[in-house]
Formats: C-alpha cells, sequence, structure tokens
C-alpha cells in the first residue's frame, strides 16, 4: 500500500484504540466504585493508548519511506552485470531513469538492452515487496503498541503522566526540529564543498579572478576546462549591494528620525504601515520592476547623457535592491532611536538646543550602535537576496566598479548552476554548493555581528 | 517625622487670617478658595511675574488659577503632597510642557516683563535663561568636557577653544566638581557616581549662563552626602542665580530657601518666608503638610 | 565670563542660522519618507499599467464551413485520418471571405498567422466531440495571434506592431471596424495552465499549485511552530541546549531564503529520492523557511498571556500541562494566528528555494494532486518575465496584480483577526 494511503490506515487504528481504551478505563473503573478511583480520567487511558499505536508506527513508516527509495535502486542497479554498471553518478542516474520509465511503461523495451528490461522488472518485484512488507510491519507494531496500552488500563496506573510527559516529549522534538534544519543546511552544503574542493583547489576558488564554470563534457576528460574563481563574484555582489546600501541607509534613517521626531501620531500611523509594505512585495516583483522598467530607463538616461550602459546594470538591480532594504533600516532605527531614554532629549532640550541639534548631537550618537546593527542585518539582507539579481544584473562574471556595467552575484550564479541541465556529481553542480556555504557563512558572521552589537546597545539602557 | 520646631500649636495662636483652623479639623475639610493664596505670593520687581496660570492635560486640570511671583535671585522652594501639581507648574516655566500634546497652559506668564508664552518669542532663547536640572542625573553619553560644553557650542557662546575651556572651567568650579574632574575632562560622563553626575547637570546648566535655574526634585536620587554637596552648591549659587526648586523633602526646603510655596492638589495654598512656614504656617493645609498629617 | 545681556544677544544672533539648520533638517526627512513613498507608487503603477491588458483577451469571431473536403477529412471519428486533416483551411476560407484578395502563397500565409496557433485544433476538438457537424457551418471564436492581440490591444503604441506585416496590419484594422475582432475579459487566464502562446497561458495552474504548496507548509509548520514555541516558553530549562536551539532559531530567521533550496535539494530530493517540483517537496522546503517567524510571533503571544490566568489554573489543580493546553494555547491562538497568516503571505511570494528544487519545469496542466508535478506563482511570474515574447510581459504583470491581491488580503485578514479578537488584559 502507498506511502499516502497508510497514513489513514495509522489513523483509524489509531482512534479504534482509542475507543476500546477508553471502554476499559470505565470498565476497570467500575467495580472500584467509579472514575474518581483511577489514578487518572478514562481520556488519559485512551489517550495513551492512542498515542502509542500512532508514534511508534509513524517513525517506522517514515524512515521506510524516506530510504526505501534509495535502497532499491541501489539493489537494482547492483544487481546489472559487470559491463553496464555506471561509472559516474551522471551515468548512474542516466541508467536509472532509464529503467523507470521502462518499468513505467513510457519506454519501448525494445530499444534498450536486454539486462535493462531485467533490472526493470526487479524494480517493479522489489517495490511491490517492498510495499507489502511496509503495510504489514506499520500494521503490526500499531496494533502491538495499541495491545500494550490496553493492557495497561490499570487503576493505578497514571495515564496523565505519561501522556503528558510523550507530550512535552513531541513539543521539544519540534523545538529541535529549528537545530536539525541547521544541521541539514550546514551538512548537505558541507558534503558537496568537501567534494568540490576534490576537483577544484581551495585557493583557484578563493583567489580566482575568473569564472566561467564549465564542465567535463566526457566521463574521461580529466578535470575541467572552466575556472572557478569567485572574486567575481563578490565584487558584483558587494557592488550591487553598496548601491542598495547607499539608497537604503539614508532614506531610512532620515524617515525614520522624521517619523519618531517630528512626525505627528496620525501622519506616524498611515506612514509606518505604507513603509513597511516596501518590504512585504515579494522579491520577483521588485525583479520585474527592475529589468522591465527600471534596466531600460537608465540606459536610455545614460545615453542621453552620452554613457554607456547595459541593459542589466548593477546600477538598475541596486537601486530596486535599495527600495525594497528601506523598511529595514527605517524600522529598525525607529525601534532603536525610541529606546533611547527620553531624559536625554529632555537634558538637551532644557538647555536651549533645537530638535534637530538635539537629533544630531545627542540622540542619534547615543543610538548609533543599534542604528549600526540595523544596517549590517540590511546588508546581510542585501547580499542573501536573489530574484532581484536573478532576473536584472547579468550572468557574466565581470570584474568591475563601474555601475553601468553587467556584474554577476554569488546568488545569481547558484540559481543558474542549478537550474540547467545538471548531473549530480559535475564540478558545476558542486561549485554551487560551495557558493551556497560562502553565503552561508557571510551571512551568518554578519547577522551574529549585528545582534551582538544591537544586544549590547540595549544593555546599556536597560 | 518632623524633626524641627513644629511642635503642636494651639489653635488660638494661628493668624486670624485664616477662617476658624481647628487642629483636629480633616485636612480635606479645609478650605481652599480657588486663586485666593495666603502669605506673601508677590514680591517687589520681581525675576517672574505669574498670573492667573492654569495648567490641564487633556480635560483634567493640573494646575488651578495661580499667580506668584519669583523674586531676583531668590531661592523659592516648591513643597507639597505628591501629584499636586509641583513639576508641572516649574515646567512651566521654561515651556518643558511644549512637548507634551495634551497639555494646555493658559494665564499669565512673564520673565523680566516679557510673555514667554508669546508665539513671537523663541522657546529656545528662554530656555537658554531659563535653565534645568532633573531629578535623576541626565549626563549625556560623552565626555565630562563635551558634557558642559554642549550648551555654550550650540548657542554659539564661544569663540575660540580657549573661550570654551574657560567657560567650561568656570562652570566646573562653580559646581564644585573642578579638583576632582580636572585630569579627566576627556573620560566619559557615565562613569561617574550619582553626586558627580548630577553636579555635572549643574555644571552643565551654569555653562549657558542663564538667568534662572528651575531645579526639580534634584536630590532625590542621591546619598545623603552627595545632597549635602548639591545643597553647598544651591547655597553658593543663589548670589548669582535666581532658583526655583522642587522638593520632597521639607528639611531641604528649610535649609536653603528663602522663600517658600506650599502646593496642594493643584492650587497654591501659602506662599511666605521659609522661616514662617515651617514655625507658623498661616494656613491650615500647610500646618497639617508639616507636621506630617498627611503627604 | 559672557554677562547676562551679551549672553541674550548671542543667543538671539545663533537663532537666525540654528532655526534654518532645523527647517533644512525636517526637509530632508520629508523627502526621504516622499521617496520611499514615491517608489512605491512608482511600482503600483507601473505593475498594473503593465498588467490591465493582461486580463483582456482578443478573438475573432467567424463563421467557417466545415467542408470536409477542404480539411482532407471524411470521417472524424478515424484517428488516422484526423491526424493527417487540415484544419486551417476553413479558417483561411473565411478569413478570405473578408479579403479575397489575398490568393498568393505569402499573403495565404500571412493571413493564416492571424489567427491563433491552437486556432485549429478547436476545429480538431469540435469534429471529434461532434463528428456530424461535418459539412456544417458554424461561428465559431477564435483567439487571435499574439502578434495581433497585443497590436490591437495597445494600438497607439508603434512597438507593438513590429512584428506584423503592414498588410497584416490593414487587415487587422478592418476585421476590428467590422467587429470580427474584438475585446472581452480574459477567461482564458483563469482557466488554464501555461501555454507556448500568451494568449493561450493561463494562470489556473499557478494559483493551484501555490494553494497546495500553501496548504502543505501550514500543515506542517503551524502545528511545529506552535508546539516548538510552546515548549521554549513553557517548559524548557535554563540550560546550554535551550540556549542553543533559541541561538539556532534566530539564526535561522535571517539565513538567506535561497540556502533552504539548497537544503532542499541535498537533503530531500538527494538523500530521500523525493520527487523534483512537486507541491508536497515545496510545501516542505517553505515550511521550514517560515518556521523561525511563526517560533517568534508565537512566543511573543504565549508571553503576553498574564500569569494571573496561570496562577489561577494551578491552584485549582490543573497541572502544567493542562494549564498550557486548557488556557494558554487557546488565549495566545489569536496572536498565534496573525503570526501564522503573515508568515505564510512571506512564503506565498518565495521565489528562489523553490527554483533550486524544480519548480522551473513548463507546467501545462492543472496540477491535481499533492504529488503532481507543480508550478507556484511567483515562479510562474518570473519564467514569463524572462520569456521574449511581448505577450507575456503583460501575463507577469497580470500575475504579479494577483499574486499582491493574495498577499494584501492575507495581510489585511491578519489585521483583522489580531483587531477583532484581541484582548485587553
Amino acid at each position: 500500500m502507498q506511502t499516502a494511503n497508510l497514513l489513514p490506515l495509522i489513523l483509524v487504528i489509531a482512534v479504534i484504540a482509542y475507543g476500546l481504551a477508553y471502554m476499559r478505563s470505565r470498565t476497570v473503573a467500575g467495580p472500584l466504585g467509579g472514575i474518581r478511583n483511577l489514578k487518572a480520567l478514562p481520556f488519559y487511558y485512551a489517550a495513551r493508548a492512542a498515542l502509542w499505536c500512532a508514534i511508534p508506527a509513524l517513525i517506522v513508516l517514515s524512515a521506510w519511506a524516506a530510504f526505501e527509495g534509495k535502497v532499491i535502486q541501489n539493489l537494482v542497479v547492483g544487481s546489472l552485470p559487470a559491463e553496464l554498471l555506471p561509472t559516474s553518478a551522471g551515468e548512474a542516474s542516466l541508467l536509472m531513469s532509464q529503467i523507470n520509465n521502462v518499468a513505467a511503461g513510457k519506454l519501448n523495451p525494445n530499444f534498450v538492452p536486454a539486462d535493462v528490461v531485467g533490472a526493470a522488472d526487479k524494480l517493479g518485484a522489489l517495490k511491490a515487496q517492498s510495499s507489502q512488507f511496509k503495510t504489514v510491519l506499520v500494521v503490526l507494531i500499531a496494533v502491538l503498541g495499541a495491545a500494550f496500552a490496553w493492557s495497561r488500563v490499570q487503576p493505578q496506573i497514571n495515564a496523565r503522566e505519561n501522556v503528558e510527559r510523550t507530550l512535552r516529549w513531541i513539543f521539544f522534538a519540534c523545538a529541535a526540529v529549528a537545530v536539525l534544519t541547521t544541521v541539514g543546511i550546514v551538512f548537505s552544503v558541507i558534503f558537496e564543498t568537501v567534494r568540490f574542493f576534490g576537483k577544484v583547489s581551495m585557493t583557484d576558488f578563493l583567489f580566482g579572478t575568473s569564472w566561467s564554470p564549465q564542465t567535463a563534457l566526457r566521463a574521461d576528460q580529466v578535470g575541467s576546462d572552466g575556472a572557478f574563481g569567485i572574486i567575481p563574484l563578490f565584487t558584483g555582489t558587494l557592488l550591487i549591494s553598496a548601491i542598495a546600501l547607499l539608497v537604503a541607509v539614508p532614506t531610512g534613517l532620515l524617515s525614520a528620525v522624521y517619523l519618531s521626531e517630528y512626525a505627528s501620531k496620525s501622519a506616524r500611523s498611515v506612514i509606518k504601515p505604507l513603509l513597511e509594505m516596501l518590504a512585504g512585495v515579494p522579491t520577483v516583483v521588485y525583479g520585474f520592476f527592475a529589468a522591465l522598467t527600471v534596466a531600460p530607463f537608465i540606459r536610455d538616461l545614460a545615453e542621453m547623457i552620452g554613457l554607456e550602459a547595459s541593459s542589466q546594470s548593477a546600477l538598475a538591480a541596486g537601486l530596486v535592491m535599495g527600495i525594497m532594504i528601506i523598511p529595514f533600516v527605517s524600522s529598525l532605527s525607529d525601534d532603536v532611536i525610541n529606546a533611547v531614554p527620553r531624559t536625554l532629549r529632555d537634558g538637551s532640550l532644557a538647555l536651549g538646543a533645537t530638535q534637530s541639534e538635539t537629533m544630531k548631537n545627542v540622540i542619534f550618537p547615543a543610538a548609533l550602535p543599534g542604528i549600526m546593527g540595523g544596517i549590517l542585518l540590511a546588508a546581510s539582507r542585501a547580499i542573501g537576496e536573489t530574484m532581484i539579481v536573478v532576473m536584472a544584473a547579468g550572468l557574466a562574471a565581470n570584474l568591475t566598479a563601474n555601475p553601468l556595467d553587467s556584474v554577476t552575484t554569488v546568488t545569481v550564479q547558484i540559481v543558474t548552476l542549478l537550474t540547467g541541465d545538471q548531473e549530480f556529481d559535475s564540478a558545476k553542480t558542486l561549485a554551487a554548493f560551495a557558493l551556497g556555504m560562502m553565503l552561508f557563512i557571510l551571512t551568518l558572521a554578519l547577522n551574529m555581528i549585528a545582534l551582538k552589537v544591537v544586544r549590547k546597545y540595549r544593555e546599556q539602557y536597560d | 517625622m518632623n524633626s524641627m520646631n513644629t511642635a503642636a500649636m494651639p489653635a488660638e495662636t494661628m493668624s486670624e487670617k485664616v477662617a476658624k483652623p481647628v487642629i483636629d479639623e480633616k485636612p480635606e475639610n479645609a478650605v481652599i478658595t480657588e486663586g485666593s493664596t495666603v502669605g506673601q505670593p508677590f514680591a517687589d520687581d520681581p525675576k517672574f511675574k505669574l498670573r492667573n496660570v492654569e495648567v490641564s492635560y487633556g480635560e483634567s486640570p493640573a494646575i488651578k488659577n495661580i499667580s506668584l511671583d519669583i523674586g531676583r535671585n531668590e531661592v523659592i522652594a516648591f513643597i507639597g503632597p505628591s501629584g499636586c501639581g509641583k513639576s508641572t507648574f516649574l515646567r512651566c516655566l521654561n515651556r518643558m510642557n511644549d512637548s507634551i500634546d495634551i497639555c494646555r497652559v493658559k494665564g499669565s506668564l512673564m520673565l523680566d516683563d516679557h510673555d514667554i508664552y508669546d508665539p513671537k518669542r523663541d522657546v529656545v532663547e528662554l530656555r537658554a535663561r531659563v535653565g534645568m536640572v532633573f531629578q535623576k542625573p541626565n549626563p549625556f553619553p560623552k565626555s565630562i568636557y563635551d558634557n558642559v560644553a554642549y550648551g555654550p557650542r550650540i548657542h554659539g557662546l564661544a569663540n575660540r577653544k580657549s573661550d570654551l575651556d574657560d567657560i567650561v572651567e568656570n562652570s566646573l568650579r562653580k559646581a564644585g566638581l573642578w579638583d576632582e574632574v580636572k585630569d579627566r575632562l576627556d573620560a566619559t560622563a557615565t562613569g561617574m557616581s550619582g553626586g558627580q553626575q548630577q553636579r555635572l547637570c549643574i555644571a552643565r546648566a551654569i555653562a549657558v549662563s542663564p538667568e534662572v535655574i528651575l531645579m526639580d526634585e534634584p536630590c532625590s536620587a542621591l546619598d545623603p552626602i552627595a545632597t549635602a554637596k548639591v545643597e553647598e552648591l544651591i547655597a553658593e549659587m543663589s548670589e548669582s542665580y535666581t532658583i526655583v526648586i522642587v522638593t520632597h523633602s521639607m528639611q531641604q526646603a528649610a535649609r536653603v530657601s528663602d522663600r517658600t510655596a506650599y502646593f496642594h492638589l493643584g492650587h497654591l495654598v501659602e506662599v511666605n518666608d521659609t522661616d514662617k512656614v515651617f514655625t507658623a504656617p498661616d494656613h491650615q493645609l500647610t500646618e497639617s503638610y508639616i507636621t506630617g498629617r498627611f503627604g | 565670563m559672557t554677562n547676562q545681556r551679551t549672553q541674550a544677544e548671542i543667543v538671539r544672533q545663533s537663532l537666525k542660522q540654528r532655526y534654518r539648520k532645523e527647517r533644512r533638517f525636517r526637509l530632508y526627512g520629508m523627502t526621504a519618507i516622499a521617496i520611499a513613498l514615491l517608489a512605491l507608487v512608482v511600482l503600483f503603477t507601473d505593475i498594473i499599467g503593465k498588467g490591465y491588458t493582461g486580463f483582456i483577451k482578443t478573438t475573432m469571431t467567424l463563421e467557417v464551413v466545415l467542408d470536409g473536403e477542404q480539411m482532407y477529412l471524411e470521417d472524424p471519428t478515424d484517428k488516422d485520418q484526423i491526424s493527417m486533416a487540415d484544419f486551417q483551411a476553413p479558417i483561411i476560407a473565411a478569413l478570405q471571405g473578408y479579403f479575397p484578395e489575398a490568393q498568393s502563397r505569402k499573403d495565404v500565409r500571412e493571413l493564416s498567422r492571424l489567427s491563433g496557433n491552437y486556432a485549429s485544433n478547436q476545429i480538431r476538438d469540435l469534429l471529434q466531440a461532434q463528428p456530424d457537424l461535418l459539412g456544417s457551418t458554424q461561428t465559431l471564436e477564435f483567439l487571435v495571434h499574439d502578434t495581433v492581440s497585443v497590436y490591437v490591444k495597445h494600438a497607439d503604441n508603434p512597438a507593438y506592431s513590429i512584428r506584423l506585416t503592414e498588410q497584416q496590419q490593414r487587415w487587422v484594422d478592418e476585421l476590428v471596424e467590422q467587429g470580427v475582432v474584438t475585446t472581452s475579459f480574459n477567461d482564458v487566464f483563469f482557466s488554464r495552465g501555461d501555454s507556448r502562446e500568451p494568449s493561450n497561458a493561463g494562470i489556473l495552474g499557478a494559483i493551484v499549485g501555490s494553494l497546495l504548496t500553501m496548504l502543505v507548509t501550514l500543515v506542517i509548520a503551524f502545528p511545529t511552530g506552535v508546539a516548538a514555541a510552546v515548549y521554549l516558553e513553557e517548559f524548557a530549562p535554563q540550560n546550554k541546549l535551550t540556549d542553543f536551539i533559541e541561538v539556532n532559531i534566530n539564526n535561522l530567521a535571517a539565513v538567506p531564503s535561497i540556502i533552504f533550496g539548497l537544503l532542499g535539494l541535498a537533503v530531500f530530493i538527494g538523500v530521500f529520492g523525493m520527487p523534483r517540483s512537486v507541491p508536497v517537496l515545496g510545501g516542505l522546503v517553505l515550511a521550514l523557511m517560515t518556521l523561525p517567524t511563526i517560533i517568534i510571533s508565537s512566543r511573543a503571544a504565549i508571553k503576553s498571556v498574564p500569569p494571573s490566568i496561570r496562577e489561577a489554573a494551578e491552584g485549582i489543580g490543573a497541572s502544567k500541562m493542562q494549564v498550557v493546553l486548557h488556557h494558554v494555547i487557546p488565549l495566545a491562538m489569536p496572536g498565534m494566528m496573525t503570526g501564522s497568516i503573515i508568515g505564510m503571505a512571506q512564503a506565498l511570494g518565495e521565489t528562489a528555494p523553490l527554483l533550486l528544487i524544480g519548480m522551473v519545469a513548463f507546467i501545462v496542466e492543472v496540477p491535481e494532486g499533492f504529488l503532481s508535478s507543480a508550478t507556484v506563482l511567483p515562479v510562474q511570474i518570473y519564467q514569463w518575465a524572462s520569456s521574449a515574447e511581448q505577450g507575456f510581459v503583460e501575463l507577469a504583470s497580470a500575475g504579479i496584480m494577483i499574486l499582491l491581491a493574495f498577499m494584501i488580503s492575507m495581510n489585511g485578514l491578519a489585521i483583522w483577526l489580531r483587531k477583532r479578537l484581541e484582548r485587553r488584559w
């Protein structure tokens, strides 16, 4: 039976277990003089039964479903005679899709070697067997679990504590998902990065100034003709991010200052949500805007002045990204400015300073660390941004500081490398993971520094 | 609570100005007529001439029809139970209430015969003439030098660095801080003790060369020794400045001020020479307050 | 020391310049806000300006004679005949009725190009469904070719007529004048999936795909997020493990979204062998991405439940878990729901991680289940925007309008819920 169908089946068994255990607890309670004499309400005995039934079954089911595919695949490929065994992962996936297509009836068996047809048959057989075993095992575990819990419906057993303890563990597991996710990210990225550095040396990668990722076209080609130096990618990222910050920081800061110091309450209640809207617009919309409106506009404008601008200029992408980041800067700065104690403000005003003098000389310097933290966070956002640059920035790695040129960024390359035709082994694909690793480390570092700065600043005033 | 010679005076020795004071009469029953203040609320050639001042926060009135003169170079203390409006009234004098949206000030407030609430008059100018020291010391997170130099800098009172240095030194001397900090003018002000910080705030206010200094419970956050130092300062400063000090401590009022004004629920009940207020007050409420019946 | 008189004068002199600086400062602030709001306005007008034509379709209504001889067709039920027949012929004949001078090979080809690429399929499908219509005359409505469509909709913009020859433009103008070619609301857009031709392309596939994916995300992220928040707020001891978990959550909230795509690619597709481009996988990746947001907002909601309620419940004798389940969670639920809706709205607009797990494929059919190949709204927009055809640009804009409409209504729902269910403690 399919995994998807087993889920409702487990649910049904659990519900039955619940009902049976509930009835038994009432039965047991009867001679004792009522449910008051049980250590827990019937509900808890029943719930315990349902949990004992469902949880082990679900764990076994998900483990089986998760690894079923890979195990069967290895068995099927392993059953092929030696000469057909794939020598590279690329060949392996090609072979597997052949076998899959034959088994699904999409590929005419006459067009492939006989052994492949045999493998396809084996695939079908294994899948059927696995499905049968899975069903039997899961149902068995569910029933056994329910039976165990049913047998433990006794007056002296405090089912409530058991159920509550189980719930606590479930809650803990949910919280641990965050850790698991980070672990998953780190491992998945590290693994492929290490394999990448087996093909391309780390110094070439980190310090190379030329990026043109080619990959071996034939399995026996040693190494690749491409260059994998990330310097042009990083300069591209930094150029666009710098333009974005140049737009966002003054605008965001001044907006925050005006909102917190001069704007009336009603104006503030209207303007603040409007600014937040800028942050809510999906990045694909910004990318569309950048590529189809801003970039041509800049190109035409540059032409009028006599400069030459690419139709995928860094300026276009940077400008629009800056607009997207404005609310980050303004919102954080607003919080930080409002956290400066009123007495400082009053002290300055009492000496006869104007509002702007107070802001410039007292409040702003006091809020500076927090504002720096906010800018760092905004920078991290700019560096990790993908869609705007995918749609508006270029693909060719260009080592330049001219904002009118087209550059490419780390995120663009990750997308390009992984959305073409791909084999899972080539240096190209692995390079994407290596880039991802760099990105992850960089943004993580920026975020941690930013948080530390903001926290230290907050402590100062609490 | 009172350590002074305010032993209960028999009712008969009170001045006849008061209507039927009885020792046992409950304070709430004592009469406060709006606008009438017993004692001597007025003075000759006053620095501040305040007439029929009313202050309200939105719908609720905080100050009800107060008229008062503040004399030149005098030290006048505002006393009264919590919430009676002393701080609110004080903050009217340098228009610090402007930053509170719902606060409305009515009446005539004159500084040297100029209406301070005249829209044509500049609040910045006013505050350069009327300085303020707050309850909790609030030095800027800058160096000691920069704290004191802040006022002169923004008002452009010093043309050269050496002038500024002089102003800073003089102010710190007058505040009694110079010897303690002269070697570390660049240290941050927030590293000082509470008492030193408050004296720094006083120095900062002095540096602008104001004519009046308003003090809103300046010692309530300080320990007794620091308090004593600040009170010494006030005594010295009274020769050059007019000082209005709000205080919770009657002993302090008795120690530092020339005149004392007693506020009660937004009314100005009595203004008299300090000695008189604390030995033979004119109004029943004043007496009840200083003898500790409430407050 | 400056004496009192000159101090007042000095201050007064400095005032004019200081107030000038003050006014300048205020102006800077107002300008900054104006710039930001202007950008918002420009963005929206641009999108709407480009997109409203996407909601209009251009069709031509012709009387076609389903002449079997012209189509080389005798028996519509015969599969081989159907695959060999020429279904374009009746259309051309009908058009030649309006323009009899179009006889040469070149002219006929140009005439034929006026109708949409899939117009002939319409005739084929009609005959297959009702074979006895062969030989009759039918009035049918066909979508025009994409080049004609943009020409008609943007009649005032010469840039949109470059793909048509002068002759074709004359013909189209004539047909428009005669009412043969008309514009109407684009129901095609809402009833189909993607297509190679813009006029024929619809957004339904993407909408359904987004819905399915969002459903998966909600089902995974909401319970897990709430459970995690409850654990961290109510049960977690103050130790290093808890700190570690909290640090992780805060970091994950700031990780670029594309990294989650890498995670999906390497772990879910690579290790677990999940199929690409299906709502289950997309929903899983988005759920992991939204989880930190939901946890953080749920924690805030739980924190806002006052301790007095908890104490009251404990005083009656409820266990800690019962206090949490019976009191805290229900009372915190409005805040948790609001936060989750906002998190969902963000996930709805996410593109980058889904690109990496394969949702870029050209999906024509509307997805039917959670395991069928699907695309989502933002990815569809991305594909259309990257295409070279002019017709796709307006579809992309129209798609953006629909996406924004969804997001605004979700955010509006969240705000309304918050106002409605807010409790003043």
